[in-house]
């Protein structure tokens, strides 16, 4: 007989956690004790829980592993709530372990008391609140379970407090059923067939890609379809990584901060094949414009709801991503022609690109555009890149070429300020010999920089690229174009030294302010200061901004390109 | 259109507050939503009558599909069924009134189920429209209290809804 801390541990080794991000509490202090006494599964104290979840998170999206995070019950499960719709809006694995005041307080309004299952309910793929330490073991399998099955996602475990203090012989399950829950994974044969006939018909193709290719790891076999078949790919924001951005097929990302060629290569292609993707509304803008035109959809998704949710599919497909993609590439090696006729099509995609909607003006200060390229030559390429939400989120997407997948790490769905830094240090936990760059902004870099200090604990060595333009980048652009200049409320001030504040964490902190430093400065950290964490304030051009944009409520093709203004 | 959908879900805590959730989160209708144990005590049968394009409706039963604990979801008015509601309602009966009430009970082929001098409760089964045409006959003055239990419904002959 073991404790319900011990089994919750012993869990945890079962499924090969190596690492676990969380902060202690009261309620957890039985787990946090049997943590103590084992060195299997590693801890990593962050300075505020969201940190935590957000690094969980990253651990997960970096590697093929459930993340987990562990944390107090009340305010500690309450801070994780903006990292769990984080996960839960990009289905993320992740499992997030919560302790609860003990069983008998429950409902009475106790200290440090929140309904955690009701609390995270909307935002998360399940919960469970244990009520016996007999299921603990097995609802913790579950969870793992859920997280990593299916369409991905965050799973809470509640666990009270006394059944952490409990006794119970410990029996963990190899494999678990549940009669509720049966994701589907091969595709329907018959709909394959058809998507692959209709794929041969196709005048004016294009593979449109998102999350989903990366996280089902079907990047590969994405790949060798699309050059099978010579059709233009494009990637969401999501998506990017998984069709090599350096190939001549990539027509770049598409949809409101998207590529010219991308945009127009999806409004008027004639055949869609959607994979791993949901048509949201940042990437097809306004669905009527998008309607307005005539094409057939093809749509490979694990998730039969986001199938016809926005977009009336032809030839939906349920399936695991990599085999029904499998089945296409056999299809298509068994006999049928793999030579479509796209050659006008070409054509008609390299004259949009010969529009070059990525080029920027060039100006005396640094632009944020040139230090995302300089980054992308100085790290060969190869980096995990972290990101915010705003302007540099969408410069690192747009001009850091990503040719492998789950290399870029941001929050696409929930749009959530303050990732970049704890996704920087998940990403090192899961890849600990890896270069690592947390492009942001100096508004996001401050709402979790207090995980600096968690750096400097576990020395994880994360190369923080500010964009500071002491303003809220893209709330100042949209006021800009859409509210007549009033720049309400999106001017950062009294920033604080952004040198002194790393260096007073213990860190490396420079301040870049002219283009010609910026190689330089970047070469130092990654060379001289590889092993440490850099915080690198540039002091960019104030007026940048991020184009082509498709404006709110625009159709795809009605895009604001830079030279219009 | 006005659907009935069938559930069959896990009878645990929590899991009608999950499809309450989703139904309020995605802003789909609930006009009456009833739930019980069924012959297996671990799963409980949950009806929603709701209503919405055949696009909404398709969405519904996606969604609620991927509710963890949802074992099965069916459309019954997909196809032949039929459904009830139950009405407890409460009436004034005193003076020419009482005999009324009694008559139109029977009419309605409703069960006098409590009396008091004053006044009577009258069980009356029947889909809902039938529920509505009695409330709708009667003097509106007279009527004190009214509780359904929204609707249930349970396909017709081969279609079965079980695990």
């Amino acid at each position: 007989m073991i404790s319900g801390a011990e089994i919750v541990i012993r869990c945890l080794q079962e499924e090969k956690v190596d690492c676990v991000f969380g902060y202690p509490g009261g309620s957890v202090l039985h787990i946090y004790d049997a943590l103590f006494k084992q060195d299997e599964v590693k801890h990593i104290l962050v300075r505020h829980e969201q940190a935590a979840v957000h690094a969980a998170d990253a651990y997960s999206r970096s590697s093929q592993r459930v993340g987990v995070a562990l944390v107090t019950s009340g305010p500690g499960v309450t801070n994780t709530v903006t990292g769990i719709a984080t996960a839960y809006m990009d289905s993320i694995p992740m499992v997030v372990l919560c302790g609860q005041v003990p069983t008998a307080y429950i409902g009475q309004d106790a200290f440090q008391e929140c309904d955690t299952v009701g609390i995270t309910r909307p935002c998360v793929k399940h919960n469970f609140l244990v009520k016996d330490v007999k299921d603990l073991a097995i609802t913790i399998k579950k969870a793992f379970h859920i997280a990593a099955t299916g369409r991905p996602g965050p799973v809470v475990v509640d666990i009270p407090k006394d059944i952490t203090a409990q006794m119970c012989e410990f029996d963990y399950p190899k494999t678990i059923q549940m009669r509720s829950y049966n994701p589907v994974v091969k595709g329907h044969l018959g709909q394959i067939k058809k998507a692959v006939q209709m794929l041969q018909e196709a005048k004016r193709p294009i593979i449109y890609t998102g999350g989903g290719v990366i996280l089902s790891d079907a990047a590969d076999k994405l790949t060798q379809l699309a050059r099978k078949l010579d059709f233009p790919v494009t990637n969401t924001l999501m998506g990017l990584g998984g069709y090599p951005a350096t190939d001549r097929q990539f027509v770049g990302m598409l949809g409101m901060h998207g590529t010219f060629e991308a945009n127009n290569a999806m409004h008027y292609a004639d055949v869609i094949l959607a994979v791993g993707a949901r048509f949201d509304d940042r990437v097809i803008g306004n669905p009527e414009h998008f309607g307005s035109e005539k094409r057939r959809v093809i749509h490979i998704d694990i998730d039969p709801s986001s199938i016809s949710k926005r977009v009336k599919v032809d030839v939906p497909i349920v399936g695991n991503v990599p085999d029904v993609l499998d089945e296409m590439l056999k299809l298509l090696d068994a006999g049928c022609k793999t030579d479509p006729e796209v050659a006008d099509w070409w054509k008609q995609i390299d004259e949009w690109r010969g529009r070059k909607s990525l080029a920027y003006r060039q100006s005396n200060h640094i632009m944020p555009q040139f230090v995302v390229e300089k980054l992308y030559e100085v790290t060969g390429g190869d980096a995990f890149i972290t990101s915010d939400v705003g302007q540099h989120q969408m410069f690192a997407a747009q001009y850091y070429k990503f040719d492998k997948p789950r290399r870029w790490i941001n929050s696409g769905g929930l749009g959530t300020m303050g990732v970049g830094l704890p996704y920087g240090m998940g990403v090192l936990m899961a890849n600990p010999d890896a270069q690592v760059a947390c492009v942001t902004g100096e508004g996001s870099i401050q709402m979790c920089i207090q995980e600096m200090s968690t750096c400097k604990q576990y020395g994880l060595p994360v190369k923080i690229i500010n964009l500071n333009n002491g303003m809220l980048g893209m709330v100042r652009q949209w006021q800009e174009m859409f509210y007549s200049k009033r720049y309400s409320q999106s001017y950062v001030t009294s920033l604080p030294d952004f040198v002194k504040l790393a260096e007073a964490y213990g860190h490396v902190g420079m301040r870049i302010e002219k283009p010609e430093d910026v190689e330089p400065a970047l070469r130092k950290a990654f060379t001289e200061h590889k092993d440490d964490l850099v915080f690198m304030d540039f002091i960019i051009d104030p007026g940048a901004n991020v184009f082509p944009m498709v404006a709110a409520g625009k159709g795809l093709t009605e895009m604001i390109l830079a030279e219009e203004l | 259109m006005r659907h009935i959908i069938s559930i069959l879900i896990e009878n645990e805590s929590g899991a009608l507050s999950r499809v309450a959730g989703l139904f309020s989160a995605r802003g789909y209708n609930i006009e009456s939503l009833t739930v019980a144990p069924t012959e297996d005590p671990s799963l409980s049968r949950m009806t929603i009558l709701t209503s919405g394009s055949d696009e909404v409706l398709e969405q519904i039963t996606k969604q609620l599909n991927k509710l963890v604990d949802v074992v099965k979801v069916v459309d019954l008015s997909e196809a032949a069924h039929v459904e009830r509601e139950l009405m407890l309602i409460k009436v004034r009966a005193t003076g020419k009134d009482r005999e009324e009430m009694k008559r139109m009970a029977d009419i309605f082929r409703g069960r006098i189920i409590d009396v008091t001098e004053s006044t009577y409760v009258i069980e009356l089964t029947g889909a809902s429209t039938k529920l509505d045409s009695f409330i709708a006959g009667l003097d509106a003055g007279l009527i004190l209290e009214t509780v359904r239990t929204g609707v249930c419904g349970i396909g017709r002959g081969d279609r079965i809804l079980k695990v």
